[in-house]
């Protein structure tokens, strides 16, 4: 399959007054055409920074991209002007923000933000903007859309709110869709609910969407490949299978034995101890070195390249290096989330 | 667990809780509806439900945070809510403490962490001297998994986890017997999840204590709780021990919420059946009539909307309020 949008070897920083801060350190990484790519990783890991960058969303002048390449069906997206960034956001490549509440603007009503893009981009005439606009409230399933159009955010729910930002992102059919924890402000029964309407839309529309989340059981509802990103930088790729059953970093170890399974019994949470890097002064090694219980002397020295763990997955580990011990992973691996 | 449930104690009792709030002139938000439990001592109770079920206030409710507008509380056989003298009040105050949801905000800023966790203590006289009260804020220090050198830093130079931390070095400041935990990790990663909910289950086996954890991050819910309750809208639909909720449960609501979450293993991900309930939880200040779930329920009858359900125990220590088991009502269904 080709790749719809390529991200090569990305550095994005942001100046504070502690100085500098390297939010996402290298970054590589591929989406292929009608995939849905997950991008797990804790708060800080440089997730949304990485998605941030994708749009230009990144906040100026604070934040930069100091260097790398983000090719969208070829072309640099980092070398376009302002002006050429508002003809692709919204119409190529959309984007669903976390918050349902803060990201409508509450003084227009529904309908009217909705047709915003389609006047713009697609030059529709008011009354096809607006039936198109009835439509994809129908699509996403707002019932009584023709009622619905005409009223204001703070009239709907969090989770019809969050339907409604899911229509104005896809309401230019863009090719790809990047979905900033859609479902994390959620309560369950709803997250459900809007998980099960994403897998179905991105089944009609053929769109590639890049979802970013922390949530595991997310990503194993929504993802066919996923990236675990930690300290700046992405430890392990793989499809959703490779990661939850056969992981090969301990970090990606660790994030799934910190959760408890839900159909067994209890036993201790293997923690991972310790906490994340900061990233305004970032260790020269492995990121994660300093929680590894694995960790070895070239670990904390030199940062570990990608090694190919099969066709698919792809592991930045020092662990794979032949001269390293064999390791196994804990236990826990391997036998799913379930823990049948 | 070994001991038979007639032979333990019942640590906190709460007896038709309500807590109704104003809001406007004439609407009345019921927060909390008729609320019925009891947590045993020594174990954990979880509290599950979506935003805007209850959960939250009941906790506050239970310890006089909020004055209950109906039902009394009994903790350690006290009543919480009559006339208490500020002595009694005091004693009450240093059996029972509470960790909040967002660590960020329930840390005074200018105060130093020494401070914070001494502000009980100070207040209960706890300390003879200086000395001591250093000595006993290192020592909880050090309980919870940080060192004494944090002790005269401020809540900002820590990270969520490190302040989650600090939160429950407060809390045990004052040896209480139980402590409400209302939220404590949702504000935090995963990986530091685990951390925080392994102290907390640590300092449960240490300590003997009781502790009533409310969240709506289920599968965590049920690796810490023996027992759980489930609330939808202020009423609590259905309590029991949580390998037998989860394995077993009774009521429509319980039954959807557990199918809802989302599992991490691709696998049982794709295989699984989803009950996907339609639309969103009605107000609190307009609850539908009889059973409060019925406008969400696959299996509603009439009888649903006229009679409120009773609470019933189905199983041994399995309790549920619903007409689908009560059997002056089974027959309306075909199921």
């Amino acid at each position: 399959m080709e790749n719809i949008l390529e991200i090569k070897d990305l550095h994005v920083s942001f100046d504070t007054y502690g100085g500098e801060v390297q939010a996402v350190r290298g970054v590589n990484l591929q989406l292929k055409k009608g995939e849905a790519l997950a991008i797990v990783g804790e708060s800080g890991s440089g997730k949304s920074v990485t998605s941030k960058s994708i749009m230009q969303l990144l906040p100026k002048p604070a934040g930069r991209i100091k260097s790398g390449e983000i090719l969208f069906e070829g072309r640099d997206l980092t070398k376009f002007s302002e002006k050429q960034m508002q003809k692709i956001r919204g119409s190529e490549i959309s984007m669903i923000f976390q918050d349902p509440m803060t990201s409508l603007n509450p003084t227009m009503t529904i309908g009217k933000q909705i047709m915003e893009g389609l006047r713009k981009h697609q030059n529709m005439s008011k009354h096809d903007a607006l039936q198109r606009a009835i439509e994809l409230l129908d699509l996403v399933g707002i019932p009584n859309p023709e009622e619905r159009v005409k009223q204001y955010p703070h009239q709907f729910s969090g989770g019809m709110r969050q339907r409604v930002v899911i229509a104005i992102a896809l309401a230019c059919n863009p090719k790809v869709l990047i979905a900033d924890e859609p479902t994390t402000a959620l309560d369950v029964t709803i997250q459900a609910q809007i998980l099960d309407l994403m897998r179905d839309l991105q089944n009609k529309m053929d769109t590639s969407i890049i979802l970013i989340t922390h949530d595991l059981g997310v990503v194993a509802n929504m993802a066919q490949r996923v990236a675990v990103m930690y300290g700046g930088r992405i430890v392990e790729t793989g499809t959703v299978d490779e990661i939850f059953y056969k992981p090969k970093h301990p970090y990606t170890w660790g994030l799934l034995s910190s959760m408890p399974k839900l159909h067994s019994k209890n036993s201790e949470l293997l923690a991972i101890p310790g906490t994340p890097p900061d990233l305004a002064n970032p260790p020269k090694g492995c990121p994660f070195a300093p929680r590894c219980p694995h960790a070895m002397k070239v670990c904390t020295e030199f940062m570990p390249e990608f090694t190919q763990a099969s066709d698919t997955q792809q592991v930045a580990c020092w662990l794979q290096d032949e001269r390293a011990p064999k390791v196994e992973p804990p236990e826990t691996i391997g036998v799913g989330g379930a823990g049948r | 667990m070994t001991i038979a449930t007639e032979e333990r104690q019942k640590y906190v009792e709460v007896k038709n809780l309500k807590k109704y709030f104003k809001v406007g002139r004439h609407a009345i938000l019921k927060a909390v509806d008729d609320v019925s439990f009891h947590i045993y001592k020594g174990e954990t109770f979880g509290l599950v439900g979506e935003s805007g079920c209850g959960k939250s206030t009941t906790g506050r409710t239970l310890i006089r945070l909020y004055d209950a507008t109906e039902g009394e509380v009994l903790i350690d056989g006290v009543n919480v809510h009559r006339k208490m003298s500020r002595k009694e009040l005091k004693e009450l105050n240093k059996k029972v403490q509470m960790i909040f949801q967002d660590p960020y905000a329930s840390l005074n800023p200018r105060m130093t962490v020494k401070d914070i966790i001494a502000e009980g203590i100070d207040i209960h006289n706890l300390a003879k001297s200086k000395k001591e009260r250093d000595e006993k804020v290192y020592e909880l220090l050090e309980t919870v998994g940080l060192n004494r050198d944090h002790a005269n830093r401020f809540p900002h130079e820590f990270s969520g986890g490190q302040r989650q931390r600090i939160g429950i070095a407060r809390a045990l400041a004052v040896d209480p017997e139980f402590i409400i935990c209302d939220e404590p990790i949702s504000a935090l990663d995963v990986s530091i999840q685990a951390q925080v909910v392994n102290l907390l289950e640590k300092l449960q086996r240490e300590r003997g204590l009781t502790y009533l954890f409310i969240a709506h991050d289920l599968s965590m819910v049920k690796h810490i709780s023996d027992r759980v309750g489930v609330m939808y809208l202020g009423s609590m639909t259905e309590v029991a021990e949580s390998d037998e909720l989860y394995d077993n449960p009774l009521h429509p609501y319980t039954q959807a919420l557990l199918s809802a979450i989302p599992v991490p293993d691709p696998d049982y991900e794709r295989s699984r059946e989803r009950i996907i309930l339609e639309g969103d939880v009605p107000s609190p200040v307009n609850p539908p009539s009889g059973c409060r779930f019925r406008t969400r329920c696959p299996f509603a009858t009439e009888v649903c909307a006229q009679v409120t359900p009773r609470w019933t125990e189905q199983r041994k220590d399995h309790w549920v309020a619903c007409h689908l088991y009560d059997d002056e009502y089974k027959g309306n269904f075909n199921r």
